[in-house]
């Protein structure tokens, strides 16, 4: 019964979709204040059943409904219920449930929050949001229903992917969903300021703290999902350049790049064809990675075909989606009024450098992600395109990017002094370049781009504080003095210098990790011990245990360094009898400057057990630098200028520029 | 009116570079590190590169994996029912690595005929098969179709 309560919902969320997408954009060409007031009602209501429709489906998956298919294919009562709960995302129905959702929450609050937002703007930015609503549900409810019954229940269900029983990737969709659907705002904001045909500082503002909250969404969601292929997989590295990953990656690129932009637009006026088309290119990015990830197009081209229905569908959507924005980009975009001058030495022109080089470095990986498929529809053969492809080519774009993204906050708008801000940065130019030249006299390490990762690590995060400590003229005037200026520096600049640090902690970690990993691969009996670099791991004991719904292998290592022990951990590899599947769990001891990391494989005590042993130095650091980056983006999106509700001066301001043109357009 | 024309050109002139470079560097990387996907069959009809780096697939030999006992190597040989290839592999195997199961090793072949795999890719479900082997075996009349299209279920990774 509450199954179909559920669907139920999803029907009528389907309806109010189709009205959402329509009255309201007729209302606003009409100027008909009742007609886009509709959106507001629409878009509520159509989150209140989404949320129902939803609660459903979790409540089926935690009271164990075996009559619903999805429940059956996903779960079993032996599950923990965090990952009964888990599983009603941790597939394919669910998960797209799960982005609808996010998908109306996102149009709720828009609706509630955005009063000061001119009413033709808002019932425009909902009714397209309303059309991306209408097309996924239509998906759901026609190719993927998450409600589906069957007629003879079984006694138990199939279980869930172990690798998806994990704390770490319940957590995953979630907030990469948040992310990606949070862009869909941008866009729908981006879509709705075309057909108005403009574009000025208020719409800036207006749509940066969106993409700011979805770029948080993303950079968490991201983070979460490296840091369980880091302990889950047993491979001992956190980014492998998967498509899937690269699905996710891509928009973050497109939307930092917007995020950059925006702030072009809400100062300067300028760049802002450009700023819209990053909006369209960065949500078109998430489709496209919801369709590559959904359509079983990554695992074969021929996949696809055995299932064409759901492809076809996602494929429709996006060719509408991404083709209809695009297109009415170019009838609109050369009637957008040009902006602002300014120098290329400027900071518009850093922003605007950091704008091309992530597009560019996003158009990479999005070629070399897609190139498999484009071989293999052709016929030309089947290839695989590997971290190699990635590194020589991703790498190289981001070194212009890195250096200059310390110095653009020193200049000034429209025409910069480039002199004068490289020499407020001295000290952190020659601790860098010492790094790099440690680096490369010292390390034995292969190849000049690791040198380059480190000082450039240096360089960000010594140069972000002396952006911030030469902003405040810190130790070059009085304390007082000191103590207003950082209480009058505004949260989105500390936002900034929080946000770039992280990027400097982040990049660390990755050349730590990749550049200079120790690893060992072996045979080990118990009692047996290994060098990795300075640390001496020992095989303890080997010790059988039982879960809550699988069996274990235990393996604990001693690992000492020198005559002190460091640590014990224990490396498991699981086996869970319903699924049929085995798991391996990562024996991870973190201190602050490595990871000793262990992984046990197939063995016995007889034959000894395979055994693979890292030192994996700087790792943790690349979550703490995700971490920093989001906190970054919290604290710039508390800034009073971008809060949603934009504040009063300005919304009078914004009204009174933007009177209502009744039948006008 | 002449400034905006300037912008423009300064504009378009590094847009244009920086694309430019970076097509540049994607074909010299697609050159260098692609890795392409051969069965055991090419291999023994010799159409595949020594010492390259490059993938093969087929279902593991039953009775052909070897453990060199107090050693972490292990070898097996990889059939696609026409030809097979030992392959040599240093390391823990995924956890679905079983006999009569398909995989794709990725590696270098050796002068010897034998191969150095660096890394094997087993999926995590029983009854998924890669496609690359799937074809493979498929060219090679070695299939049946009811093993085929299953195991499209939970592929996260």
């Amino acid at each position: 019964m509450i199954a179909e309560i559920g669907h139920f919902a999803l029907i009528a969320a389907f309806v109010l979709a189709a009205v959402q997408m329509s009255f309201p954009l007729y209302g606003a060409h009409r100027g008909d204040i009742g007609l886009m007031d509709l959106a507001k009602t629409t878009a509520l209501a159509q989150f209140a059943l989404v949320l129902l429709s939803f609660a459903a489906l979790v409540n089926a998956f935690v009271t164990s409904d075996f009559s619903v298919l999805n429940v059956i294919q996903n779960s079993h009562s032996d599950k923990p219920l965090l990952y009964k709960i888990s599983g009603a995302w941790g597939n394919h129905e669910g998960s797209l449930l799960l982005w609808v959702l996010i998908l109306t929450l996102f149009g709720a609050m828009v609706a509630s929050f955005g009063r000061n937002l001119p009413p033709q703007l808002r019932a425009r930015t909902l009714a397209i949001q309303g059309m991306i609503a209408f097309g996924f549900i239509a998906f759901m409810l026609f190719t993927s229903n998450p409600f589906e019954r069957v007629l003879v229940p079984p006694a138990n269900g199939q279980g869930l992917n172990p690798l998806l029983q994990d704390p770490g990737l319940a957590f995953h969709p979630p907030f990469l969903y948040f992310g990606y659907v949070g862009l869909s705002i941008s866009f729908s904001f981006a879509v709705a300021a075309l057909i108005e045909g403009k574009v000025d500082a208020a719409w800036a503002r207006w749509v940066r703290p969106w993409t700011l909250a979805a770029w948080c969404g993303l950079s968490v969601g991201i983070g979460l999902g490296s840091w369980w292929a880091y302990y889950e997989l047993g491979w001992g590295g956190f980014w492998f350049w998967d498509p899937v990953e690269n699905a996710s990656f891509i928009p973050w690129l497109f939307a930092t790049a917007l995020l950059h932009s925006a702030i072009v637009v809400e100062k300067r006026d300028a760049l802002k064809s450009w700023t819209i088309l990053l909006a369209i290119l960065a949500f078109s990015m998430s489709l496209l990675g919801t369709f590559l990830v959904r359509s079983g197009v990554l695992t074969s081209v021929h996949a696809f075909a055995t299932d064409p229905e759901r492809g076809v569908f996602i494929l429709l959507l996006l060719v509408i989606a991404i083709g209809g924005s695009l297109t009415l980009f170019a009838i609109r975009a050369p009637s957008l009024q040009p902006g602002g001058l300014f120098r290329p030495i400027s900071r518009e022109g850093g922003l605007l450098l950091n704008n091309l080089f992530l597009s560019v470095a996003a158009l990479t990986v999005l070629l070399g992600t897609l190139y498999p498929l484009f071989l293999d529809v052709l016929e030309a053969g089947k290839v695989s395109v590997g971290p190699p492809y990635f590194n020589a080519t991703f790498g190289p774009l981001m070194v212009p990017i890195l250096a200059a993204m310390v110095v653009g906050p020193l200049l000034s708008w429209k025409r910069g002094d480039i002199l004068s801000a490289l020499s407020t940065l001295w000290f952190a130019g020659t601790v860098a370049l010492a790094a790099i030249a440690i680096t490369l006299i010292y390390s034995g390490v292969d190849g000049i781009l690791p040198a380059i990762g480190v000082g450039a690590a240096a360089w960000i995060i010594i140069g972000s504080c002396m952006e911030l400590a030469e902003r405040v003229k810190l130790f070059q005037s009085s304390a007082a003095d000191t103590w207003r200026r950082l209480r009058q520096t505004p949260r989105s600049v500390y936002g900034m210098t929080i946000a770039h640090l992280g990027v400097g902690v982040l990049l660390a970690g990755v050349i730590g990790t990749t550049a200079f990993k120790t690893e060992s691969v072996q045979n080990m009996k118990i009692g047996q011990s290994v060098a990795v670099s300075n640390y001496t791991f020992t095989l303890d004991n080997v010790v059988s245990l039982q879960g809550p719904n699988y069996v274990a292998e235990r393996a604990v290592f001693v690992i000492t360094e020198g005559d002190s022990l460091i640590a014990s951990v224990n490396a498991e590899r699981r086996r869970y009898p319903v699924e049929q599947d085995m798991t391996t769990e990562a024996g991870i001891h973190t201190t602050w400057l490595a990871d000793l990391y262990a992984v046990i494989g197939e063995g016995s005590r007889s034959a000894g057990w395979t055994t693979r042993l890292y030192k994996n130095p700087l790792t943790p650091w690349i979550w703490f630098g995700t971490i920093i980056m989001a906190i970054g983006g919290l604290v710039s999106l508390s800034d009073r200028r971008l809060r949603i509700g934009a504040p009063s001066n300005s919304r009078k301001k914004a009204v009174s520029s933007r009177p209502i043109p009744a039948g006008a357009q | 009116m002449r400034s905006r024309k300037r912008q423009r050109l300064w504009l378009v002139s590094l847009v244009v570079i920086l694309l430019g470079g970076a097509a540049a560097l994607a074909v010299t990387a697609f050159e260098e590190n692609i890795v392409f996907f051969r069965s055991p069959s090419d291999i023994a009809e010799g159409k595949a590169e020594i010492g390259r780096l490059i993938r093969i697939g087929g279902l593991v030999e039953e009775g052909s994996v070897k453990r060199t006992a107090g050693s972490s190597e292990i070898s097996f040989s990889l059939t696609d029912g026409g030809a097979s290839v030992a392959v040599i592999y240093n390391g823990i195997l995924p956890d679905l690595f079983r006999e009569a199961q398909g995989v794709v090793a990725q590696g270098r072949l050796q002068t010897d005929g034998s191969f150095l795999a660096v890394e094997v890719l087993a999926k995590h479900d029983e009854s998924y098969m890669p496609p690359e082997v799937a074809e493979a075996l498929k060219k090679s009349g070695y299939w049946q179709e009811n093993n085929a299209e299953e195991g499209m279920k939970g592929h996260t990774k």
